[in-house]
This record gives structure tokens, C-alpha cells and sequence, in this order.
């Protein structure tokens, strides 16, 4: 996604005619186990929610290989076979699903507008956002250059290129664990450069890491440059106590150095923190912006995992449909906008 | 749905004619089974290939049974999408990616004279 915030969009947003655009009770944006959880939920309360997958339908867990600790599979599950059973549920309750990505969001009055594929206007009298996060890259010129040519954020997709040769791995969590043990199944060599002196995996990881005779630890170590022309031949390495410096030749660079949230659409409408993650009202889904409600990775930094995400998806379903009962806009084809100005936003219940 | 399926399903034998002989644009999509984002967007490509029919072809190659089309082209990420034209890589995408930008491509494709 690489679109930017502010006027631009807004006057691309403000070139588009909504008279005659599609009008739903509740949109939902984004299909990870949030948007499928608020899916589920919206549907079985007869919203007849409209969800868009965007632009990495199913979110991070398809990008995973088992998922261990969601309740309810004792013998594990494929992260991609998880988020079709989720599709699947949401769908039976008649969750109206489409590709598509949300572009562009005008919140200043409802029905709420938003923009899909850059050409598509849509009114929403609720909104959910899950958004997620992607997975963050280094930031590096040639790393840039590269993806799809040595640099990958997914070892599950990409981890069979690179059969009997040596891979590189970044980071120091669970999923650098969860990775770096998934390429050893081709790869001859693992690396793992770790920035710091310990992990912060958790202890489980740690040690099915350090009992693993392919991979080998490189600490207090970053990258600072990716080599090769048509594809990776190795990575350029600093020490961050001595400083030192050298090139190891390895024919991928696999990222796992945590995630962004999703959230650019949003900036200048719904209060967010530093590092771009939403802000929901205590014991809550909702925004600053009463009307939408967040859920997911889009505002959690502190536990992302699939079984929070989806219940705060569920949280924000239930915020959405109460809010929304309590609310109504008073013409369901918006044509009498004064509705929305008669409506004193409504605090989330403390 | 696999029943009616407007995709070529294309293998290192049948490559050369089908790709790089073909008088239309064709959109090639490398995947495999244990890939998660290639199941994501495997709807996708399959509704392409009906938006486009007559215009365009769209194939799709397993890369675990087709290692050497996929090496040719040095396809080490998958999903990957190629767009053929005139025998020759003429546009590509690496990773998931929204419906409309690769009908968009495919479209420029489609537009130019032979």
C-alpha cells in the first residue's frame, strides 16, 4: 500500500460523486482474524456487513505454517486453512465479501465515505477498521531492490527457493524463531542476526532455536546493506559494539523484525500513537471517532495474537451494532444529511 | 469451479508454447500449494482469466512441479506474477496484490499493438 495521507487524497476522495454510491449499515476493512471475527459477529445481528480482504487477504497468519496456540485446535492448524474456516463462518451468516482495498476514508459526517481501489465510493453508517499490520522491512536501498529476488518477509512462501544454500535471518522474536527453524527444512545454513545480546523470544522458541544444529547466532549484529545485482548474494554486516564491519555471502535475507499497522488511510481522522497504532477508549473498540471502532492489530502493539485479534473484532461487532441501535440515521439512502448533525457523538461507556 | 476453469495450467513441457508463442498478453501466476498468499489470490487470478477471455490468457505454474520455468525466470518469492508479451517479460509482480492493479496491467498490455 503506498498511498499517501492528507490533502491529496482527500481532494481525490472530494472529486467523487457518493449520490448514487452503494449504502451499507456496517463496512468492515480488512480480513485477518479481526475482520472476520467482526464479520461473524455483524452478520449473526443482521447487519449484513460488507468486508474488504485488501491488499493481503487474510492477513499475517497466511503467511504462517502451524498455528499452535489457538484454542480450539488441539492438534494445531495452518495458518491459511484457519483463515478460510474464519471466511467460511462469516460468510454462512451472510458477511457480503469482496476484493478490494479501502483507499481513502472521509469521517467528518455520516454515512461515513470511503473509496475502494481508488475509484469506487462507498457509504458506511458504521465502520470497522482491522487493518492489521505488514511485516516491517529494514528500510535499505537495495533490500528494497530486492524483494522477490533474495529479500522476503515470508519464509513460508519463499523458504523452498533456497534449497542446500545459505539464508540470513533478522530479527530476535518468536516469528525470527518460527522462521529461522522453518528454513533449516531447506536451507543448508541459517543465520540469525540479532541486534541485541538475547532474545526476546519466548523461552519455548529459544531453546527449539539453540538445540537446532543449522542455525547459527550472529549478535549484536545488523545489516546495512544487501549485495548482488539480479538477486542476493549476501549481506554487508556491522557489529553495533565494535563497529566492525564485513560482508557474508548468503543467497537470502529473510525479515522478521516485527510489523507496522496498516493505519496510513486513517492519519489527521482517528488519534493513533507514535508508532502508528490506533487508539481505542478503555475496555472498548471505540475511536475518537464515534462510528468507527478499531480492532486487531490496527491498535494493539502489546499482544497480536490471532485469538485477541479476533476478540476484539468481536468487540468492536457488538460496539458497532449497539452503537448503531442507539443511533440510527434517520434516512437509510442519506439523503437527509441533517440527520448526522442532530447527533451529539456519544462517549464510549466508561 | 475447477470444472469450468478459463486458466491455463502450465508446466515446464508446455511453457514455451503456450507463453512464450502466444499471440495474446499472458498473465502467469507462480505458486504453490503450501504458499499462503498464493491461495489468497488464487480467486483472483482465476476471475481474471474470465474477465480477459479472448483478449488475454492467464496460466498458472505449481513451481514445486515446475522447477525449471520457475528457475528461468529466477522466481525465488511466490506469489509472483509475470505478464508476458511478444514472448518477453514485459511487467511483473512480486507478492500479493489488489485485483484491479493487476487487471490494470494486463489491460496495458492488452491495448498495445502486436
Amino acid at each position: 500500500m503506498a498511498h499517501s495521507n492528507g490533502t491529496s487524497d482527500t481532494q481525490a476522495l472530494d472529486a467523487l460523486d457518493f449520490s448514487d454510491a452503494e449504502h451499507r449499515e456496517v463496512v468492515i476493512i480488512g480480513t485477518g482474524p479481526a475482520g472476520w471475527t467482526a464479520a461473524l459477529y455483524a452478520s449473526r445481528a443482521n447487519l449484513e456487513p460488507l468486508i474488504y480482504k485488501g491488499p493481503e487477504p487474510g492477513g499475517q497468519l497466511t503467511t504462517t505454517t502451524d498455528v499452535e496456540n489457538y484454542p480450539g485446535y488441539p492438534e494445531g492448524v495452518m495458518g491459511p486453512d484457519m483463515m478460510q474456516h474464519f471466511e467460511q463462518q462469516a460468510v454462512r451468516f451472510g458477511t457480503d465479501a469482496r476484493y478490494g482495498t479501502v483507499t481513502d476514508v472521509d469521517f467528518s459526517e455520516r454515512p461515513f465515505r470511503l473509496v475502494v481501489d481508488e475509484e469506487t465510493p462507498i457509504l458506511a453508517n458504521a465502520v470497522i477498521v482491522s487493518t492489521g499490520a505488514s511485516a516491517r522491512y529494514l528500510g535499505l536501498e537495495n533490500e528494497q531492490r530486492l524483494i522477490g529476488r533474495g529479500v522476503s518477509a515470508c519464509a513460508t512462501c519463499d523458504g523452498a527457493f533456497f534449497r542446500d544454500e545459505e539464508v540470513l535471518v533478522v530479527g530476535g522474536g518468536d516469528s525470527a524463531m518460527e522462521e529461522s527453524m522453518f528454513l533449516t527444512r531447506f536451507a543448508s545454513k541459517v543465520y540469525v542476526a540479532h541486534r541485541r545480546e538475547e532474545l526476546r523470544a519466548s523461552q519455548i522458541m529459544q531453546e527449539r532455536a539453540f538445540d537446532n544444529d543449522k542455525i547459527e547466532f550472529l549478535w549484536n549484529t545488523e545489516v546495512i546493506d544487501v549485495l548482488g545485482d539480479e538477486q542476493v548474494e549476501g549481506v554487508k554486516l556491522i557489529n553495533n559494539e565494535t563497529q566492525a564491519t564485513w560482508e557474508k555471502p548468503v543467497a537470502a535475507l529473510f525479515l522478521a523484525i516485527g510489523h507496522t499497522p496498516n493505519t496510513e488511510i486513517f492519519e489527521g481522522w482517528l488519534d493513533m500513537d507514535d508508532a502508528g497504532y490506533i487508539q481505542t477508549k478503555p475496555d472498548s473498540s471505540y475511536t475518537n471517532i464515534p462510528g468507527v471502532f478499531a480492532s486487531g492489530d490496527a491498535q494493539d502493539h502489546v499482544y497480536r495474537q490471532a485469538v485477541t485479534a479476533a476478540g476484539t473484532g468481536c468487540m468492536a461487532a457488538i460496539d458497532a451494532e449497539r452503537w448503531l441501535s442507539e443511533h440510527p440515521l434517520e434516512d437509510e439512502a442519506g439523503s437527509t444529511k441533517e440527520a448526522s448533525d442532530t447527533e451529539k457523538p456519544a462517549p464510549a461507556a466508561a | 469451479m475447477a470444472d469450468d476453469a478459463k486458466y491455463v495450467t502450465l508446466t515446464d513441457a508446455n511453457f514455451e508454447e503456450e507463453v512464450l508463442q502466444s499471440d495474446q498478453p499472458v498473465l502467469v501466476d507462480f505458486w504453490a500449494e503450501w504458499c499462503g498468499p498464493c491461495r489468497m489470490i488464487a480467486p483472483i487470478v482465476e476471475e481474471l482469466a474470465a474477465d480477459f477471455e479472448g483478449r488475454a490468457k492467464v496460466g498458472k505454474v505449481d513451481v514445486d512441479q515446475n522447477s525449471k520455468v520457475a528457475m528461468k525466470y529466477n522466481v525465488r518469492s511466490i506469489p509472483t506474477l509475470l505478464f508476458f508479451k511478444d514472448g518477453e517479460v514485459a511487467d511483473q509482480v512480486v507478492g500479493a496484490t489488489a485485483k484491479k492493479q493487476l487487471a490494470k496491467k494486463l489491460e496495458a498490455l492488452t491495448a498495445q499493438p502486436a
